[in-house]
């Protein structure tokens, strides 16, 4: 719950955490302590200094910890944890549905933990959809089209593996499909973030919705331009937040993009956890205002209406979450101060 | 041994070259980016740069395309017998030092890697993006100056190249947007029209608004990037430690990372 400096309550749900194992215990190679890397420079790169976490920490952080740092320190009503596998890179999986789904069972009424599959493994992949479904109910799945997988180095959205997951997943009712664009690497004759892909999908699959993590970042242009086509593609803020503290002119010229583009409705909030914590990030957005001279170029405002549709009420949509159901329900379990 | 002096002169003529190296994907010149980490003179004839990306994820085809725009800059100074160059810390680092330092074409390189295709559907990608990047810093120079959509769409390259700027960005982008027209043909004589689309055709004036809306978006999105592949250069290799007076930010491998000789003496 954020509390705004008038005293109003704003349900928060946080679109986009992880609970991962980046140690050097669990990296299988160099690749692994490559990814865990990159995302601590992202960390350090763009996190105010009094938020900076040492990088054991940040390699592997405890059940008690992502508790205290989204729902006792932080404003975070809930939250959506997200599986990567990396099998490549990691010996027990970067974040897996079995390792967080054991974590958010201490506290169920808070956590949404999300499965993830691997289209390339073909019938395997479809097997692992129905496991996931029967053992842990997902809603949603978290892709991430640049995971390595032996020879191949990517895959699309479109390709006719994938569309047979995301049939199944319709038939399921698994419809929330959050998808990261990472880099992929062959061929090499296509941009290796490329975001088309998202076109075509969102165009077959329409009882499913998309979420594009980080809002097509490093693509936001082409992002921008095929969300506005789709009614059934929303944009997740994970990194683009972060740049409201380290170069909040940047965020204004962003967030305005996306609301003349994409629109108020299908913005959803994300921290990242653990490469950001929400606390600050929550703060610095309810009292962020689009610079006035970007703001009338665009013609759009950020109101308190329109932070607090993305800050919670956006993705509750999604997720059937009642918001004034579980706000009352939280109430009467208020946070606990985990034991140390 | 080469003489301190005449090595440092010629260091920096190769930097000079680097210079005109961009990100295709940023449109900026990887100097600036702080990506190009030595330069090395060995006797008067042999050279070797190397130059590392802000993360190890970064396109292995920009990567490419960087390292052998390196190799060619470097290769066009007279002196130059011999040209290495040298990715550092990049997941398809081997490949590209490979492919760059082999004596193979370009065509050859790549092939290998796009199951035949070449990369022309890609640059063709980015070089739009930095024509309109280019192109909005220009229109809006101009818009700034009073001219209305209307005299501005009918505007001739003639007319466009006597305006005089004074903005530190429009001094910046003008000569750059006036070279890719001409390299694209896309203007070529003084009565050519100075604002075209990508694809060569006029913007209507009424239409005006609307290509700058689009063409912001792609700056946008341009600066963004930008910004934040300067910040990981920086923040790439080090590490927190938390003191008495809380957390700081430290190189965790003093020395790792190699000074930029030459550097000092260039800016």
């Amino acid at each position: 719950m954020f509390k705004t400096p008038d005293g109003k309550e704003i349900f928060v749900l946080d679109g986009h955490t992880h609970f991962w194992d980046g140690s050097p215990e669990n990296q299988a190679n160099v690749h692994g302590k490559q990814f865990i890397d990159c995302f601590y420079a992202y960390h350090t790169n763009l996190s105010p200094a009094e938020e900076l976490w040492e990088k054991a920490k940040f390699e592997k952080y405890t059940e008690d910890d992502i508790y205290r740092d989204l729902f006792v320190d932080g404003p975070d009503d809930m939250a959506i944890i997200q599986s990567t596998y990396l099998r490549d890179f990691y010996k027990n999986g970067f974040s897996s549905i079995e390792r967080s789904s054991t974590m958010a069972a201490r506290h169920p009424e808070r956590f949404i933990v999300n499965g993830s599959f691997d289209p390339r493994d073909g019938e395997k992949a479809l097997e692992y959809i129905h496991y996931m479904k029967e053992n842990f109910d997902i809603q949603g799945v978290k892709m991430y089209t640049a995971e390595w997988n032996g020879d191949s180095k990517g895959w699309a959205l479109n390709d006719p593996s994938a569309y047979k997951c995301f049939e199944l997943c319709d038939k399921l009712g698994i419809r929330n499909i959050h998808v990261h664009k990472g880099p992929t690497i062959i061929p090499l004759s296509k941009d290796a973030f490329d975001v088309h892909d998202v076109d075509h999908a969102a165009t077959d699959f329409q009882n499913l919705n998309w979420i594009i993590e980080h809002v097509g970042l490093p693509r936001l242009d082409d992002f921008c331009w095929i969300a506005t086509q789709e009614t059934n593609v929303y944009g997740g803020l994970a990194v683009a937040l972060p740049f409201i503290h380290a170069r909040p002119r940047y965020f204004g010229e962003v967030i305005a993009e996306l609301l003349f583009w994409i629109g108020e409705d299908k913005l959803l909030f994300g921290s990242d956890y653990a490469i950001w914590t929400p606390q600050w990030l929550v703060e610095k957005f309810w009292d962020f205002q689009i610079p006035e001279d970007i703001a009338q170029e665009r013609g759009v405002q950020l109101t308190d209406e329109i932070k607090e549709k993305i800050l919670g009420l956006n993705a509750a949509r999604l997720y059937n979450v009642d918001v004034e159901r579980k706000k009352a329900e939280l109430a009467g379990a208020p946070v606990q101060i985990a034991a140390e | 041994m080469l003489v301190d002096t005449l090595k440092t002169e010629l260091e920096l003529e190769v930097w000079e070259r680097l210079d005109l190296v961009p990100d295709p994907e940023l449109d900026e010149p990887i100097t600036d980016m702080g990506f190009v980490e030595a330069v090395e003179v060995c006797d008067a004839k042999t050279v070797t740069v190397e130059f590392r990306l802000p993360t190890y994820w970064c396109s292995p085809n920009f990567a490419f395309l960087m390292a052998l725009g390196i190799r060619k800059e470097v290769m066009s100074l007279p002196w130059v017998a011999k040209a290495t160059v040298q990715l550092n810390d990049h997941c398809f680092g081997d490949e590209v030092n490979e492919g760059v330092n082999s004596g193979r074409n370009y065509n050859a390189v790549f092939a290998q890697y796009c199951d035949g295709a070449d990369l022309d559907e890609v640059e063709e990608k980015f070089a739009a993006k930095a024509f309109d990047r280019r192109q909005e810093t220009v229109l809006l120079g101009v818009r700034e100056l009073g001219h209305s959509p209307e005299d501005i769409v009918a505007m001739t390259l003639g007319r466009l190249q006597r305006i005089e700027f004074r903005g530190e960005e429009e001094l910046r982008q003008k000569p750059r947007y006036l070279e890719l027209l001409t390299a694209r043909g896309l203007a070529v004589r003084p009565d050519d029209l100075a604002f075209p689309d990508w694809n060569g055709d006029p913007i209507e004036a009424e239409a005006l608004a609307e290509h700058l809306g689009r063409l912001r978006s792609t700056r946008i999105n341009m600066e963004f990037n930008g910004a934040m592949c300067r910040g990981l250069a920086k923040t790439r290799y080090k590490e927190v430690k938390i003191g008495p007076d809380g957390p700081t930010l430290i190189d965790f491998v003093a020395g790792r990372v190699p000074p930029r000789e030459g550097s000092a003496a260039r800016s």
